[in-house]
């Protein structure tokens, strides 16, 4: 698998990471080498095989629905970029 | 010369009044500043809050209410979150970021007694062999600076190995415990997934991730798994299983333990150095009387692939949180919300992270989902039978932890898949959520060497005890690097 400079700029917009143009090559190289690498995994047929999604097969536990945590707004805020009455600010969304 | 000194020797010291907890801390704080402007292995000293928590732990003493690990100084990972104190993870992205809570080991282990020196440096995001990819820079391995410790955990390793702290913290999601400590001459144990809450411990790869300690020896280890082990409700994969006393059987005898050894983890890309070593280990074994079985791990060559999807997934996933807006580094002057999110990744993240989250990315993009992240899934399920399968023969499973020593700082930083095979024995155990360990065992060419152990799930007792016995054989795990003495 090999991944040109449009795929890699393609993926950076996906994970939301801004990537400088003159780093596009390298990236397109090691992630086709990385992608090369797990090629081999193409090497096995496991039509019958169950995922395994946790490493002990257990599912999930759950729990009561209901409120187990206080609240801690002014805590969590004070260590937020930006922040103004109570509410974290970013760029203006809707004109 | 209380750096000497095991852990357990250090404890009995305290039980018996021969040293405070100040006394001690201090020693440590004082070995700190004396070493570590070379070795780089901690990003942030607590020396007000250790010397404070060492006053504390002596008056808890002095009133009749110590544990064995009361007024001990440790330093933890800088992946654990602690309140009040900076977390860093190794990433640009959290410099800034004070936590406003602490994970449960380092609760777990401030209230046994627990004193913290300090937060070590490792690969940014645990994402990487040898700790260069830390945006605090490389840590140097104590016993040949121009060499890399391991990582992630390389900041831990280097500092138990030079004698800065005890013992450390440590997580591993692909070898990130073991590698390091065989790279340094440590002792390190990764138990089973689940075995220790994952509650604020920052995550990479949830379904792999695990913390575990880094110490001179296993009875260090032992003492140290006694507190961080157990459930916790906090963290919904944590087992709910009851917790051993993993010093408790330290002492047992191995007489006719069934030792398996993978013919895939004594083949080509082994440094012959490195197997001599390991033989070695397995002869001294052979005379404590257990029983050498050749077995098969047909799977072994597909961890690594199978691990360079599920790792990057989970990560693209996990790491999606770092957005520039609730908590770390925020870009100057987004221009929108999207050049906010892109620009303070972009500039918040080193280039193995970015690398990692974007194969995680492409992996579970649309229309390539069954083709990796499924596919591995299934890989995953064979490798762990593997596994399965030789336990129903072999009690633990024995080979190299690495296969090479310490390679030197800038070998490998150009070519990440030569960098990826460095984890190549250690992996698969984190693809099966089984427990490991990495014992010293030697030096080929004046590097140590570590022998990995690998047990049946929730076997962390018979691992320490195997490992102990080894111990009581050798003095591999005693030797300190000249300049550290």
């Amino acid at each position: 698998m090999s991944l040109g400079p449009d795929d890699v700029k393609k993926i950076a917009h996906l994970a939301r990471l801004g990537i400088n143009e003159s780093d596009i090559e390298g990236y397109a190289d090691s992630l086709s080498s990385i992608l090369g690498l797990v090629e081999d995994m193409n090497t096995v047929n496991t039509d019958d095989v169950l995922p395994m999604a946790h490493p002990q097969d257990v599912s999930q536990r759950l729990r009561v629905d209901e409120v187990t945590e206080s609240n801690q707004r002014e805590k969590f805020q004070a260590i937020a970029p930006l922040t103004e009455d109570g509410l974290y600010l970013v760029p203006q969304v809707i004109e | 010369m209380y750096h000497t000194k095991t852990l357990a020797e250090l404890s009995a010291m305290l039980e018996a009044g021969e040293v405070t907890s100040v006394e001690l801390t201090q020693s440590f704080l004082d070995r700190i500043k004396q070493f570590d402007g070379e070795l780089n292995s901690f990003v942030t000293v607590t020396e007000e809050l250790a010397l404070a928590q060492a006053k504390a732990a002596d008056k808890a003493r002095a009133s009749g209410k110590a544990g064995p690990l009361t007024g001990i100084p440790i330093a933890h990972k800088d992946i654990f979150c602690t309140e009040g104190v900076k977390t860093s993870c190794g990433s640009k992205m959290l410099d800034n970021f004070i936590s406003p809570y602490s994970a449960t080991v380092v609760e777990k282990m401030r209230d046994a007694g627990v004193v913290m020196l300090g937060k070590t440096n490792m690969d940014e995001f645990a994402m990487g062999s040898s700790n260069e990819t830390s945006f605090y820079g490389p840590v140097k391995n104590p016993w040949n600076t121009q060499a890399v410790p391991g990582g992630s955990s390389g900041g831990s390793a280097a500092s138990v190995a030079a004698r800065l702290a005890p013992a450390s913290t440590g997580t591993d999601t692909g070898g990130s415990i073991r590698q390091p400590a065989s790279l340094c001459g440590i002792t390190g144990l990764k138990p089973t997934y689940g075995r220790i809450s994952r509650y604020g411990m920052i995550a990479f790869a949830s379904s792999l991730d695990q913390a575990g300690p880094m110490a001179q020896s296993a009875e260090d280890c032992a003492l140290l798994l006694n507190a961080m082990a157990g459930f916790d409700s906090r963290d919904s994969t944590s087992m709910e299983r009851d917790v051993d006393d993993y010093s408790a059987s330290l002492n047992n005898s191995i007489e006719g333990l069934k030792i398996g050894l993978p013919k895939e983890y004594f083949s080509e890309g082994l440094d012959a150095g490195v197997a001599k070593q390991v033989d070695d280990a397995i002869a001294q074994y052979r005379a404590m009387g257990a029983e050498i079985i050749d077995i098969s791990l047909p799977n072994t060559h597909l961890a690594v692939p199978v691990y360079y999807v599920v790792a990057p997934a989970e990560c693209s996933s996990n790491l999606s949180r770092f957005d520039g807006v609730r908590f770390g580094y925020r870009c100057e002057d987004p221009k929108d919300l999207e050049d906010l999110y892109k620009r303070s990744r972009g500039e918040g993240f080193g280039a193995e992270v970015k690398r990692r989250i974007m194969v995680g990315a492409y992996a579970l993009s649309a229309g390539y989902y069954d083709a990796y992240y499924l596919k591995s899934q299934k890989l995953r399920r064979l490798i762990s039978e593997d596994f399965s399968k030789a336990f129903e023969q072999v009690d633990v499973i024995m080979g190299p932890t690495a296969p090479s020593t310490a390679f030197n700082i800038g070998e490998k930083t150009d070519d990440p898949v030569s960098m990826y095979l460095s984890d190549i024995y250690t992996i698969a155990v984190n693809l099966a959520g089984l427990p490991g360990m990495s014992v010293p065992a030697g030096f080929s060419n004046n590097m140590p060497v570590g022998l990995q152990i690998i047990g049946n799930y929730f076997e962390e007792s018979r691992l320490l005890n195997v490992a102990h016995q080894y111990q009581q054989k050798t003095d591999w795990h005693k030797q300190i690097p000249e300049a550290f003495v």
